[in-house]
């Protein structure tokens, strides 16, 4: 090897260990400036006044921030989506990866891509114009912009994150179960109801957890159609207010360093420690040994 | 091959580059104006601007809405020449410019009647200044309290950046009472833009909302307001605001940094000439009295 080639190789191990780090990194500085940002608002607040508070006008003298009634909002609008989005996508993925003709396959792989490049914003449009005023008449509401409203939508955000990794996992089980399966006389339905899910399972609940991750940090498309009502939700036909809505509804208004600026990060963080625990749980699932 | 499309990848992204350092640059050149602010003003400002690029064809103003504090925000942050607000200034946004060396000019431009209205189908069309505050704080939960039907009220509220929403609660909602305490109920519905609450009014027969009289459309019904029990209640139209009696009216507001700049000299002195306040009344918002 020449000194050039030498020179050329530590080079390019160099660049790549730095975008490797860099990423790392830059999480770490989101992460710090989020604190100093959002550290703030605990000069003038008690974290459990922040954190369990029922009420929340910023703008007010003195302002209350008590972001309780926004938690639950964005809970239940994530587990709404995930009541239709996780049996849909597991019952696509299994259809996809083990029952589908090799030429429909195709044609639904490429079918939820196009649903996961849809943009937000367009999907809340479409459901401003027409999910809304359905969940009006059929349940017979005051309005219909409700957690639920929400939660459909939302669903078809979650559902192309749900349904690729799902079939991802249920393509990887060895080859080699199946027809161990089959040999011992189990039918097709028995083979993918006891053998393949069981054995693509942890794939599947980190299929799951990212969704959701997908979800809990949607803001465009919530914003829109769930109604921002910031009361505590009495149910999942009532309007509630997200914590991600929140942040953008409020960002422009907000003076450098006021309260409500700190206050916009502390759910910063709020929103980051929610994602951060799916994602490390989806993580576990996909790292986990198989016995 | 490989080699061939990454010059053609670099040489498109360079020029993609070069248009975005050139972009800024080009619109500083011209005589252009940044104008940013409120929502409700945008249709007037936007009215405005047609008309005087007519006369000044040289001239090129730039219209953004997202509300009074995102305009002011921005005069702060030098990002816009004028912010257009529907509210005053508060006394914190002038601090926090007197830091950033920026010292906003106020100038009045014009005036507007907040509107409340009701689907069409609704039978409540009048309603006292007290009524409003025990609707929108949530005392009064159904139009039948109000001589309506049995239908529970569905509140409909600007977002926090809009200083529409700023000037209904104190001089709605706290009367103009520094110390009034009062707040929207927790259960009113905060929508994005005055347009939102047009149409949420226009499909839902037991919402009840708040905006500048230049929204409302046929499909609207405005309530008539009295100050007080027993007075007239009086219909939001450009006539009874000049005369002020309609209750729920307030000044629209231009911010400029310092004298600002002769362009925006110019284009304020259009504003406020009577060929200027004649535009307000045709984009159905009230022109200020002009000392002459």
């Amino acid at each position: 090897m020449t000194v050039f080639q030498k020179f050329r190789e530590g080079l390019v191990e160099w660049v790549i260990r730095a975008s490797g780090v860099a990423s790392i990194f830059i999480v770490a500085l989101i992460l710090i400036f989020l604190l100093k940002e959002g550290g703030g608002l605990f000069q003038t607040q008690k974290l459990g006044d922040f954190l369990l508070g029922q009420k929340w006008y910023p703008i007010s003298e003195p302002g209350e921030f008590g972001i309780l009634p926004l938690i639950l909002g964005s809970i239940l609008v994530t587990l709404g989506a995930a009541a239709i989005s996780v049996p849909l996508g597991v019952a696509a993925a299994i259809y996809i990866a083990e029952v589908a003709p090799s030429y429909l396959k195709e044609l639904l792989k490429s079918g939820v891509e196009i649903l996961a490049a849809i943009p937000s914003v367009v999907l809340g449009f479409v459901g401003l114009a027409t999910i809304v005023p359905w969940m009006k008449i059929i349940f017979h509401l005051p309005t219909g912009l409700t957690a639920f409203s929400g939660s459909v939508v939302l669903a078809f955000m979650a559902m192309p994150t749900i349904v690729s990794i799902a079939e991802d996992a249920l393509h990887s089980v060895p080859r080699s179960y199946k027809e161990g399966a089959y040999a011992l006389g189990a039918t097709h339905w028995q083979t993918i109801y006891r053998v393949v899910l069981p054995a693509a399972s942890p794939g599947i609940m980190a299929a799951v957890m990212l969704g959701i991750g997908r979800v809990v940090g949607e803001t465009m498309a919530v914003m829109m159609i769930t109604g921002n009502a910031a009361s505590i939700p009495r149910g999942i036909l009532y309007p509630v207010r997200t914590l991600t809505a929140t942040i953008a509804a409020e960002m422009g208004e907000t003076v450098q360093g006021s309260e409500h600026y700190f206050a916009l990060f502390s759910i910063g963080i709020v929103l980051f420690v929610i994602t951060f625990i799916i994602n490390m749980t989806a993580d576990m699932f996909l790292h986990r040994e198989p016995k | 091959m490989p080699k061939r499309s990454l010059t053609v990848v670099s040489a498109a992204l360079l020029l993609i580059l070069s248009w975005f350092a050139s972009a800024p640059a080009l619109a500083k050149n011209s005589n252009s104006l940044q104008v940013k602010g409120s929502d409700t003003m945008v249709n007037l400002v936007q009215a405005w601007v047609e008309e005087y690029m007519k006369k000044e064809p040289q001239a090129f103003i730039a219209v953004t809405g997202g509300g009074s504090g995102t305009g002011l925000a921005a005069l702060i942050n030098g990002t816009c020449d004028i912010a257009v607000s529907s509210r005053q200034i508060k006394g914190q946004e002038r601090e926090l410019a007197g830091k950033k060396g920026v010292t906003p000019t106020e100038y009045k431009v014009a005036l507007d009647g907040l509107a409340v209205v009701v689907n069409p189908a609704n039978p409540v069309s009048q309603l006292t200044l007290d009524q409003l505050v025990d609707i929108f704080t949530g005392k009064i939960k159904n139009w039948k309290e109000l001589g309506g039907e049995d239908l529970n009220i569905v509140i409909l509220s600007r977002e926090v950046n809009s200083g529409t929403h700023v000037y209904f609660k104190e001089h709605v909602l706290r009367k103009n009472d520094a110390k009034s305490t009062a707040e929207f109920s927790s259960d009113a519905l905060m929508m994005p833009s005055s347009q939102a609450i047009a149409d949420e009014v226009k499909n839902n027969r037991s919402a009840v909302g708040y905006y500048g009289m230049g929204y409302i459309g046929k499909d609207h019904k405005a309530v008539s307001v009295a100050k007080a029990e027993g007075s007239p209640h009086v219909f939001p139209s450009v006539e009874r605001v000049i005369a002020g009696d309609y209750p729920i009216s307030r000044p629209l507001f231009f911010y400029v940094n310092g004298q600002g700049s002769e362009d925006v000299k110019k284009f304020m002195d259009f504003i406020l000439s009577p060929e200027g306040q004649a535009i307000v009344t045709q984009v159905d918002f009230v022109p200020i009295q002009i000392k002459s």
